[in-house]
């Protein structure tokens, strides 16, 4: 084991697979010579060389078309988009082409592509950079979506995605770059559609996503030690596929479902798993479902502000004792 | 002087390749002839998109490709999609909903693809398809195949972003890829000069893109075919990607619902006279090749539209099956444990 950042876990992730298949190429805007905007792939461009590591202008649809268009040609791309905001210039590509070419002709197109983005909140960057927009994405049948909220998944989930004959996109939350944690050395490939257990509790389950698992995983630690509420915390990673079946027994054994999401509210994938255990753990629940969520607006930059509308720590212990106490 | 059929002989095109140019437009004609009838017999359901009178076009690319080049075209596709070798049957089978469609029904006519034939799709968002072309160039050129991707669209397309992105890119990545610009005059119902900054909505941007400016008769199977060959080798061989505006003419509305009432009296009379098939025919005869050829391939043209519209007709509906299957490279549509 080696400690990393999340960022470093990203460029790990990428050599690891480009070192293992030609077939593995990479493009999109400042990857290459500038190593990222985020500095996630520092380091790809010396290793593997500018056929296979291309930056790329600021052409997001011409990104994502071409991704596809090599993918469908045998190639095994990876396409950064900088900030997950800007999937909106290019969400046709998304939305109507790469998700829908292998279903639309019966089989015939294979689409095994990686797209890795920017997404979230935490670093003031304001309403148009810094939104959470992995729902948008669970919404659209035919392409994967996994959100990691730890350098070893980070790593682990990149390559389990590379080696998936299906679109994955990843969204890496852009505060959690700088964060360290422990990378398993070697070969490392996780599984996609895979939530994990965090801590287990006997008053309720918090599910959550990418920097809300480590607000939950904090709002668990206090409702224990100051209010003698137990949690279980669970990380969802991957929204599609989804692991309904860690996620229904985890609700059955404490009785009482909490979402934690960057979401605006409506629609948000806590919704989704609310109408789940809804219709499927009625009969097992305590209480009312709870969603924590962003309220519906648009995000505001300035520190307290951004502060105030994303879950917090504090939010999330209001609310659970609120509700639970 | 020189008999008229040393003169096919020894011309560039040669008396072969002009045969199955004719052949060819032929049978993209007569199937979509077909298509038309199988409509008004309402056999055929949803929307479609004739290429009637723009035929030269996919002909001459197709007869000019290689078997692993890659096509890449527009919701007005059945044409291009045929002239990669696509079975008319599939393709019949296809529009009629049938299980013996290319895409076992779950596309229909905006969505024709024959991947072992190189037709990588018909795409029916305007300017899609373009970036997704340079890609499949930018995959040859990386796997060192030599494969062309050639891509066509309308006019209309030539004013979305999509087609900007995909010129810039394929230029800086100098990628084996060929924009076809079939510019039929009109934007669905809109004349495209009334919507368009510039003539020639193509050609005239590809200075921007530090590309050649090239307007070609698009009715004319020889002139596509002679730019076609010229530019794909060019590709192949590292040369870089092309912009070609192709003029043409759509002899029939926009889709299915449109009688094409906004065009002037006279215009489409004055087309139909320059129909790429009737020009071709006439081209051959004085060319010196019989009559009694061309009426042959006629004959086994007809008597193929006629083979594949049975065989489609006879085809049943789509299992059911199909509906939850293919979304995932599994096979499945599963989106939970």
């Amino acid at each position: 084991m080696a400690e990393l950042t999340y960022r470093d876990a990203v460029a790990a992730g990428i050599a690891q697979e480009m070192a293992r298949d030609e077939r593995v190429v990479f493009l999109g805007e400042d990857i290459a010579a500038a190593g990222g905007v985020f500095k996630a792939t520092v380091g790809l461009l010396d290793k593997f060389g500018p056929m296979r590591v291309r930056d790329t202008p600021i052409s997001e649809q011409a990104i994502l078309g071409a991704a596809m268009g090599a993918a469908m040609t045998g190639l095994r791309p990876i396409a950064e988009i900088m900030f997950s905001d800007f999937l909106a210039v290019c969400w046709d590509i998304v939305a109507n082409e790469i998700a829908k070419s292998r279903y639309m002709t019966n089989g015939q197109v294979q689409m095994p592509l990686v797209i890795r983005t920017a997404n979230g909140a935490g670093s003031r960057f304001g309403a148009q950079h810094s939104q959470s927009v992995e729902n948008w994405a669970m919404m659209i049948p035919g392409i994967k979506v996994v959100a990691p909220a730890f350098p070893a998944d980070v790593k682990g989930l990149i390559a389990a995605a590379v080696r998936d004959d299906d679109p994955v996109l990843i969204f890496e939350q852009k505060s959690l770059y700088p964060m360290k944690g422990e990378v398993p050395d070697g070969e490392y490939v996780d599984e996609l559609g895979k939530a994990r257990v965090l801590r287990r509790g006997k008053d309720c389950t918090i599910v959550a996503l990418a920097l809300m698992v480590h607000r939950a995983l904090a709002a668990a630690e206090i409702l224990e030690k100051e209010h003698g509420i137990s949690c279980t915390v669970v990380d969802v990673r991957s929204l599609v596929p989804l692991d309904t079946a860690t996620i229904l027994a985890e609700v059955a054994l404490t009785g009482r479902l909490v979402t934690v999401e960057e979401n605006p509210r409506l629609c948000g994938w806590g919704a989704e798993i609310a109408s789940i255990i809804a219709d499927e753990c009625f009969w097992e629940l305590d209480g009312p479902i709870i969603r924590i969520t962003t309220p519906h607006i648009p995000l505001p930059s300035a520190d307290q502000l951004e502060d105030n509308t994303i879950p917090s720590v504090e939010r999330i212990v209001r609310e659970i004792r609120e509700k639970i106490d | 002087m020189k008999s008229k059929k040393t003169a096919v002989a020894e011309d560039d095109i040669g008396r072969d390749i002009r045969l199955e140019l004719f052949r060819m437009q032929l049978e993209l004609r007569l199937c979509e002839k077909r298509a038309f009838d199988l409509f008004l017999q309402n056999m055929i359901k949803g929307t479609s998109h004739l290429s009637l009178g723009q035929e030269a076009i996919a002909a001459a690319f197709g007869v000019a490709m290689r078997p692993d080049d890659y096509t890449f075209c527009t919701y007005r596709g059945h044409a291009h999609t045929l002239a990669r070798g696509a079975s008319m049957s599939g393709v019949l089978g296809e529009l009629m909903g049938r299980e013996c469609g290319l895409l076992g029904g779950k596309g229909g006519s905006m969505h024709l693809t024959d991947v072992s034939k190189g037709a990588m799709g018909s795409y029916a968002i305007i300017g899609a398809h373009l970036p997704v072309a340079a890609g499949a160039a930018w995959s040859a050129q990386y796997r060192g195949t030599e494969q062309v991707s050639v891509c066509f669209f309308g006019d209309g397309t030539t004013n979305i972003g999509a087609f900007h992105e995909a010129l810039n890119f394929a230029v800086i990545w100098k990628l084996p890829v060929i924009f076809v610009c079939e510019n039929n005059l009109y934007m669905e119902y809109t004349p495209i000069h009334t919507v368009t900054a510039v003539e020639h909505p193509a050609a005239d941007r590809a200075s921007a893109y530090n590309l050649e400016k090239i307007v070609v008769d698009g009715n004319d199977a020889d002139a596509v075919y002679r730019t076609a060959t010229k530019y794909i080798d060019r590709a192949r061989k590292g040369g870089g990607p092309a912009l070609i505006e192709c003029m043409t003419y759509r002899h029939s509305g926009h889709s299915r619902a449109d009688p094409a009432k906004y065009r002037p009296e006279g215009e489409l009379e004055k087309w139909l006279e320059r129909d790429p098939i009737k020009i071709y025919r006439e081209r051959l005869l004085g060319l010196g090749i019989v009559d009694a050829t061309l009426k042959d391939i006629e004959d086994e043209v007809n008597q193929q539209v006629n083979e594949a519209t049975e065989i489609a007709k006879a085809s049943p509906p789509p299992s059911l099956d199909g509906i939850h299957q293919h979304v995932w490279a599994d096979g499945g549509a599963s989106w939970r444990n």
